[in-house]
């Protein structure tokens, strides 16, 4: 049976955990709602970004001299994974749900006999990856979205696997991160970026100009919306992390709640049971007298 | 009222300007080129230089653009850049910081890809300097 103090002592550790997990989830609040604002913003760019390329690909169909980024190697026996996962814990099941991902995928790909290449971005992914698939793992940014998410980190990602594709390391490359669909949904999701899956939409139906020629066009772009690719889902993996963390934060709080209350009602029972025993020890001991 | 076109130019952060216009001019890699009201579908390539924005007869708006794509269809104008920001926002400071810049990559430069990018950032510190003199 523990005694008073034991209980006065856990109750005091069980409020000031409570104090710093509704404290943690106001911070994720204010700090989602910033990162859904920028994933927002980023919008317009990406969408704008993916009209122009379609209508390029549509000059494109059929046809050879496409370059390699878009028409792809001809193979797919490398693959290259690219993890992204948040740099922190205390989000609930956020990381583990892209890592489950990862290794699902992982696993999948192997079973047809491929080889799997795994990039990660994000400290909790590479953490956890390193554990199984040590040898798979060729790099890892962990460095990024300290504070908010820079277009210059997604270029230095973009640029190490455009760099990658160019050395011929891969063939397929498919991005793992989670999309943002409310703080209380996020969705993991797997994307390919490289060889630019083309879109369904036919051959523009106004035949474009093209300064100076399609296919440069094309060369400067195309690397260039792969570093955008990456920015969006940096973004919507930011904006899932706070809502995640900020649910995982606010149940966090309420289960502090209710064991609090739980461990006072205890409290007050053995207070008053020890106060009993007190008093049938006194009255017995008068009445001995 | 003259027949007008939609401009759209977006940067990755944000959309910076959507409206109608009477006309643009655009720094294609090949040469400035205007966009009026139905203008041919091009898609061209951008070199650093300055966006003006024509409504009511005078330029009402300029943007300094590091470069990036322009597409001209039915539907209007839309400039992607990975940086933009109003003529008039521009500093004697940011001229020299990038000049800086410009320089410390050309001098840390290994490869010939790095020396490219240190000659396309001299571009744009350049250009921007030539900015800044014309405004005076």
């Amino acid at each position: 049976m523990p005694s008073l103090k034991d209980f006065r002592v856990r109750i005091a550790s069980v409020q000031s955990t409570k104090k710093i997990t509704s404290a943690m989830k106001m911070v994720a609040a204010s700090k989602l709602r910033r990162a859904q604002e920028a994933a927002e913003a980023a919008r317009p760019y990406a969408e704008r970004m993916e009209k122009m390329l379609g209508n390029l690909a549509g000059s494109f169909k059929g046809q050879a001299g496409a370059p390699k980024m878009m028409a792809g190697t001809g193979k797919d026996d490398v693959h290259l994974l690219l993890v992204m996962t948040a740099n922190r814990g205390l989000c609930g099941g956020f990381n583990s749900n892209i890592i489950r991902m990862a290794r699902t995928t992982i696993r999948e790909l192997r079973d047809q006999g491929k080889t799997v290449k795994v990039l990660c971005v994000g400290r909790r992914g590479r953490d956890n990856l390193r554990r199984d698939y040590c040898d798979l793992i060729v790099d890892s940014f962990t460095e990024f979205g300290r504070k908010t998410v820079a277009l210059v980190e997604a270029a230095q990602v973009a640029t190490k696997v455009t760099d990658m594709f160019e050395a011929g390391q891969f063939d397929v490359c498919t991005m793992i991160y989670s999309r943002f669909k409310s703080a209380m949904t996020q969705i993991p999701s797997r994307q390919q970026i490289v060889p630019f899956p083309a879109p369904a939409s036919a051959a523009p139906s106004v035949p474009y100009d093209y300064e100076p020629s399609d296919k440069e066009i094309l060369q400067d772009l195309l690397p260039r919306n792969l570093a955008i690719q990456v920015f969006r889902s940096m973004l919507e993996n930011a904006a899932s992390f706070y809502g995640a963390q900020m649910t995982a934060m606010d149940s966090a709080t309420r289960n502090a709640g209710d064991m609090i209350r739980n461990l006072t009602l205890r409290y007050n029972r053995t207070r008053q049971a020890m106060i009993t025993k007190e008093l049938i020890e006194i009255i017995s001991g008068a009445e001995a007298v | 009222m003259a027949d007008t076109l939609t401009f759209d130019l977006v940067t990755p952060g944000r959309l910076l300007l959507s409206e109608q216009v009477e006309m643009v001019i655009v720094p294609g890699s090949e040469g400035y080129f205007g966009v009026l009201p139905k203008h041919a579908p091009v898609i061209s390539t951008l070199r650093p230089g300055v966006i003006d924005v024509h409504q009511g007869g005078a330029v009402t708006r300029q943007f300094f653009v590091a470069g990036g794509f322009a597409e001209v269809s039915a539907a209007g104008a839309t400039v992607l850049v990975e940086e933009a920001c109003a003529v008039k926002d521009i500093t004697r400071d940011m001229v020299e910081n990038r000049k800086a810049e410009a320089a410390a990559l050309a001098d840390n430069a290994a490869t010939d890809d790095d020396r490219k990018k240190a000659a396309r950032a001299r571009w744009v510190a350049d250009e921007m300097a030539a900015v800044i003199a014309r405004a005076g």
